[in-house]
């Protein structure tokens, strides 16, 4: 059996545990400072959300890709456009083509139903070759890659994420003609139901 | 005594209705109130859970209960209050968390286990579909403790007994392998209200317990579920607390549990001690939930956010 | 312990059909985030690559990283083209390993 192409495991590794803890460090807009005093220590990545007062833009695609929110550290906010550069060789994707299907309002940010579909023929001579989804706000950025071809027949996937807090979600399609195309949308993650401190 | 939720009775209101109660003296319900009343549903209308309606997928229409007048039942199971994506998760087999254990209860209702190498097809038959309608029966009697158990503790008793195992937590991936399938024999049938005479001490034990003040936020499970169902907490809605789909894949657990381990969430919710899952409080409880949502179909196995 | 799968896909397909496959496999996708009651940080244990492949042909491929929810659920499509079996498999953390097989019959 062929094995899968040795994904390089040290791009899992980036992203050290440590940086996890950075999310509490110093913050500076009102709604990142609610988001901390409202911050629940659950177990769970995903499960140390907020609940964010001001509403956040509802799916609207941003015309800036890879543009991070206001109130995200600066290190983070680079380090997410720089998971999507080396996604894509180093330019940012341009917005369109690409449908990122997910809740704007979740239930609960430990199991959130997501879909990408990219408007695109499925033929040996043009079709998506790669979809890959970015977070702006968990510990890492990357939330999953896929590799697609000819037979393909249809440039979709789904899945369920976590998501660690309210922010921005982007899906990147790679094109067999080497672009980059995105879509991205705000997403908002509330707790569920009572405020329990027990799994 | 104070109002029960009986469907001549309903006390609960639609979702959209109750807004504004009261501030009690209590500091800690004042705040929790105020949370409620200040924190409107900033949801996205289009995201909002769907307005209760009768659950599209099985036969939950609203179950008209003829008690001398035209009364319209008010009761909605939680699937109703979640978003349509987590609906979806639910209503799809190939989808839903839940048949990962469905599946492996099927593989151990066929396994032989214990020194008799029995299995529990053995004595209930070759498929689990010969417990249609079980899991809708339950919590019940058990002649052997002389008292109420849970589907999940029957199903521990029956193994400690039959199959020589040792006694198990209802939260093992085998126990609630085994729950699960039986649960999914009743997916449609109507929970049944609980007539037994033998039961009617724990009847109303769960039913006072379910109205009085515990924790040190000192709230009875009545205040969230009857007298807020519908309202929000924390920006997510509160259902009316009915046992429709245990037990249950829970997102925020990434896993199924049983019904005391989400009531045990509940407990610490209001800073209670839970009582442990098979003890007399947790199924008289158990047993008043059963009650108050009869009438109500089963869903099988389920998903809650 | 046994490991839990949920495969859903058409058995049998008519020649240039695309059918839908997903996939669902039971793992807790340990983020390596979370700590423990004593604070220690619980290790990463996660499933990281997804294969599907008939014969030698690969047919889909995934790269899963913690933020995918436990028990990790894939949905992909596959355009028909002759009968087979489709291979998946399953690689992760501490050497987890996983493989199942369906045959799909092209018509």
């Amino acid at each position: 059996m062929t094995r899968s192409s040795p994904s390089p495991d040290t791009h899992l590794d980036r992203a050290e545990p440590s940086q996890a803890d950075q999310r509490g460090a110093p913050v500076r807009s009102r709604r990142a400072m609610l988001a901390q005093s409202l911050r629940w220590p659950m177990a769970g990545a995903a499960s140390c959300v907020q609940r964010t007062l001001i509403p956040a833009a509802f799916g609207v695609g941003s015309a800036h890709a890879g543009a991070s929110s206001p109130g995200a550290e600066p290190s983070a906010a680079r380090s997410y456009d720089e998971a999507i550069r080396r996604f894509t060789g180093g330019p940012l994707p341009r917005p369109g083509k690409v449908a990122l299907d997910v809740a704007v309002l979740i239930d609960n940010g430990n199991t959130v139903p997501l879909t990408v579909r990219v408007e695109h023929p499925m033929n040996p001579d043009q079709h998506v070759s790669a979809i890959a989804v970015f977070s702006e706000r968990n510990p890492q950025h990357e939330v999953l890659q896929v590799h697609l071809g000819a037979d393909s027949g249809r440039a979709e996937i789904s899945t369920r994420i976590r998501l660690a807090t309210s922010q921005k979600l982007m899906a990147v399609a790679r094109l067999s003609d080497g672009s980059h195309w995105s879509h991205e949308m705000d997403v908002i993650v509330t707790l569920a139901a009572c405020i329990e401190g027990e799994p | 005594m104070t109002c029960t939720h009986r469907p001549e009775q309903a006390v609960i209101e639609p979702r959209g209705l109750v807004h504004k109660r009261r501030a009690t003296r209590r500091t800690a319900q004042a705040l929790i109130m105020m949370v409620m009343v200040v924190l409107p549903a900033f949801g996205h209308p289009s995201e909002r859970p769907a307005e209760p309606t009768p659950s599209a997928q099985r036969d939950s229409q609203s179950v008209q209960h003829t008690h001398g007048t035209a009364h319209r039942d008010t009761r909605r199971s939680g699937f109703e209050f979640m978003s349509r994506a987590t609906q979806t998760l639910q209503r799809h087999d190939d989808q839903n968390p839940a048949m990962l254990w469905v599946r492996d209860g099927e593989r151990l209702w066929r396994e032989p286990m214990g020194p008799g190498g029995k299995s529990c097809s053995t004595c209930h038959g070759a498929s689990p579909t010969a417990l249609r309608g079980v899991a809708a029966r339950y919590p019940a009697w058990d002649e052997a403790l002389a008292r109420p158990v849970s589907l999940n503790h029957r199903i521990s008793l029956c193994r400690q007994r039959y199959q020589q195992t040792a006694p198990a937590s209802p939260e093992t991936d085998e126990q609630l392998s085994l729950e699960s399938v039986v649960a999914l024999q009743s997916r449609g049938v109507a929970i049944e209200p609980v007539r037994d005479p033998r039961l009617a001490a724990s009847l109303e034990q769960g039913r006072a317990l379910f109205s009085r003040r515990i924790g040190q936020l000192a709230l009875a499970c009545h205040h969230c579920h009857d007298q807020n169902a519908g309202a929000r907490l924390g920006g997510s809605p509160i259902p009316q607390a009915h046992p429709t789909a245990y037990p249950i894949y829970r997102l925020q657990w990434q896993a199924m549990g049983s019904l005391p381990r989400r009531l045990r969430g509940c407990f610490t919710g209001v800073r209670a001690e839970a009582p442990e899952p098979t003890s007399e409080v947790m199924v008289a409880l158990e047993l008043f939930l059963r009650d108050r949502a009869a009438g109500m179909p089963h869903e099988g196995p389920g998903v809650r956010p | 312990m046994r490991i839990r799968t949920l495969i859903d896909m058409p058995r049998m397909a008519k020649i240039g059909e695309v059918i839908a496959i997903r996939a669902t496999i039971a793992h807790p996708m340990e983020t390596g985030y979370r700590r423990d009651s004593d604070g220690a940080r619980l290790p990463r244990n996660i499933i990281r690559a997804f294969h599907c492949r008939i014969g030698n042909r690969e047919i889909f491929r995934a790269d899963l990283f913690p933020a995918v929810s436990a028990n990790p659920y894939l949905v992909f499509y596959h355009r028909v083209r002759a009968s087979g079996e489709l291979v998946f498999s399953w690689r992760g953390d501490q050497g987890f390993v996983h493989e199942e097989r369906v045959s799909l019959i092209a018509q």
